[in-house]
């Protein structure tokens, strides 16, 4: 299996798309994750794969403001992976989107590569706004990011950070949402991803954090619920997020995302135990089958 | 050179100053308080240019990254706190997101050492600086005076990346001027002498040249003093030169004994020419309540400490190994040494 995997290269653009298509974006990125989890031998496959629907729609359906061919443009909007760990969907993104070759993919977690197990600065991938993968930090630094932006370069560039439902268990990120809210950050997307799953178990075994909306709510987020898979709903918190940014509430806004860990991979839905382990040769096969039945 | 004591003034005053010149010269400094503004001076530069401070509140975990968001907006970030809180509560927000970055973050620890006086243990860092430098990326300074202290800032807000410059509260005495040179990585030679080198930072820097004039007094011994404020990046050239010129060492510094100075010095010294060296600092104590100079004098960071140790040093270099002694064994001073 292993001697089998390529990874052909093409992109998609950032444009409105159907429904649809954003499928077919998401089951490359699948594809994607699968194959070079395979090749790495480790990783984490169940958080990528959960969060495939809303990388699809954010990076691809016209909403984000980015050029793969000046990654560092000034007034960009910017993403921050604070939840590191789910780094192969976003390098899958990235590729997908023309900031490197495809094939990079198959260096993820190698000796040498710019694909780090979680994403690393010193390496100078592009696309890459800053390293993460302790929880709790990325969000924080999403929140300077769109201070900078709102105070001192005063422009309207949006910054969209993904954490976990399990890193909310970090008090740094509650320390986050008090300065969003403080600091009137209607241009900060805080997306939770909830599947509800971490490494032990299902995350309100391990420390309950619910209820969320309402802990959002009461930091004085605007907060919306949807279904993570459901493309409309995506697009439909995407918009309400825009419409956030330029309304007079100055609130942040916090979409909580219902997920299922691993997500479109029979073997893999809706298992914790698939937080932080790759496929072997075996399981790569029949994901990838799987994912080749759904898009055809 | 030659130093006389001016004046006394805290350092934090010398940060305070630095902090509003390097305000003035870049646009694009921006600075992040922890509400204790007021006690590490920032509140200086939110005056000057309010709309380039930002509070974040009693969240030093949060201020740090979010430092780092603006660094990597381009800004050049300074976070100030008191060192308890400015180097621990934040150590792996320091470690990820502001060295692994790399990110423009300049951290102004304030309130160090055992100077901080009656707040007690709790708030007297000693170990910051041993753990500060294992980190890649890491600019570390420990000023001397005021005037080094705004020197040091201004400096490392002119070069790219972290860095930590440690300051304390009381009022110290204020020996360097303008003219006196401070270098990115260099150990400057405050006083020549070929029969012990004195290696100290912070404010052990003064009685390090109380020590020297003393020695010299009593014994005709020659004792060259180095004011080693960067701790990282080290001036290995310096350090080696004086291990090879002077033949023994000692070090002093307001912090412990263990990986701090102490450690630095003694990696550089074991690589490339050993000597013998005593180390006056910390000895592995956490600090207590009572005045700056009664808790100077209580826990041996004075220049008494630094004479007694010299004479071991010089002894150690004539007459050899005698015994095992412990890491923390400071040699004691008495009237008649």
């Amino acid at each position: 299996m292993t001697n089998q995997v390529e990874f052909k290269q093409y992109t998609f653009d950032n444009r409105e798309r159907t429904n649809q298509e954003f499928a077919e974006v998401a089951n490359t990125l699948r594809q994607d994750i699968i194959k070079s989890l395979l090749l790495a031998k480790s990783g984490h496959s169940g958080g990528p794969l959960g969060i495939s629907d809303l990388m699809s729609v954010l990076y691809f359906g016209g909403y984000m403001n980015y050029d793969p061919e000046n990654p560092n443009m000034f007034g960009r909007d910017r993403f921050v992976l604070s939840a590191g760990h789910m780094a192969p969907v976003l390098y899958s993104t990235l590729a997908r989107a023309g900031y490197f070759e495809c094939a990079e993919l198959a260096t993820l977690r190698k000796l040498g590569t710019r694909l780090q197990g979680h994403p690393g600065l010193d390496v100078h991938l592009p696309g890459i706004e800053t390293s993460s993968g302790s929880l709790g930090q990325g969000v924080s630094i999403a929140v300077g990011m769109a201070m900078s932006d709102k105070f001192v370069d005063k422009n309207d560039a949006a910054v969209y950070c993904i954490t976990g439902d399990g890193e909310l268990q970090e008090g740094a990120c509650w320390e986050a949402a008090m300065a969003a809210s403080n600091y009137d950050l209607s241009n900060l997307c805080w997306i939770v991803d909830n599947n509800d799953c971490q490494i032990d178990g299902r995350v309100k075994d391990i420390m309950d954090v619910y209820p969320i909306k309402e802990k959002f709510e009461s930091f004085n987020f605007s907060v919306i619920e949807i279904d993570g898979h459901n493309y409309d709903e995506i697009k439909k918190a995407i918009e309400f997020f825009k419409e956030n940014q330029i309304s007079e509430n100055n609130k942040p806004t916090c979409i909580i995302a219902k997920t299922y860990m691993g997500k479109g991979v029979s073997f893999m839905h809706d298992k914790y135990s698939w937080h932080g382990n790759p496929p072997n040769s075996e399981q790569a096969e029949i994901a990838l089958s799987e994912l080749n039945m759904e898009k055809d | 050179m030659k130093f006389e004591k001016y004046g006394v003034k805290p350092t934090r005053h010398g940060f305070a100053q630095g902090l509003v010149e390097l305000g003035e010269e870049n646009k694009d400094v921006v600075v992040f308080g922890a509400d204790v503004t007021g006690s590490v001076k920032t509140s200086e530069f939110q005056k000057k240019f309010p709309e380039r401070f930002f509070s974040i509140g009693i969240a030093e975990q949060n201020a740090t990254t979010i430092a780092v968001g603006f660094a990597l907006s381009g800004k050049v970030s300074v976070f100030s706190t008191y060192s308890a809180f400015a180097a621990f509560r934040n150590a792996d927000q320091i470690r990820v997101s502001v060295c692994y970055n790399d990110a423009n973050v300049k951290i102004g620890g304030g309130h160090s050492g055992v100077t901080v006086g009656p707040d007690g243990a709790t708030h007297q860092s000693l170990e910051e600086v041993s753990w500060l430098r294992a980190l890649p990326n890491m600019t570390l300074v420990v000023p001397c005076d005021f005037e080094e202290t705004r020197k040091a800032i201004k400096l490392v807000g002119r070069m790219h990346g972290p860095a930590y410059v440690r300051f304390g509260r009381s009022d110290v005495p204020m020996f360097t001027t303008e003219d006196t040179p401070l270098e990115y990585g260099k150990a400057q030679v405050f006083k020549e002498g070929n029969d012990v080198a004195i290696v100290a930072n912070g404010i052990m820097v003064w009685r390090a040249l109380e020590a020297a004039q003393k020695l010299k007094e009593n014994h005709g011994i020659e004792a060259r003093v180095i004011n080693n404020a960067f701790v990282k990046p080290m001036d290995e050239h310096t350090i080696t030169n004086a291990a090879i010129e002077c033949g023994c060492m000692v070090t002093a510094e307001e912090h412990q004994v263990i990986g701090g100075l102490s450690g630095a010095v003694a990696e550089v010294v074991a690589k490339n020419f050993p000597v013998p060296i005593e180390f006056v600092g910390m000895k592995d104590t956490f600090g207590g309540s009572g005045e700056p100079e009664e808790l100077m004098e209580h826990y041996n960071l004075n220049w008494q400490a630094i004479y007694a140790s010299a004479l071991v040093a010089i002894d150690r270099k004539k007459n050899g190994f005698k015994k095992v002694r412990k890491l923390i064994d400071i040699p004691e001073y008495s009237e008649n040494l």
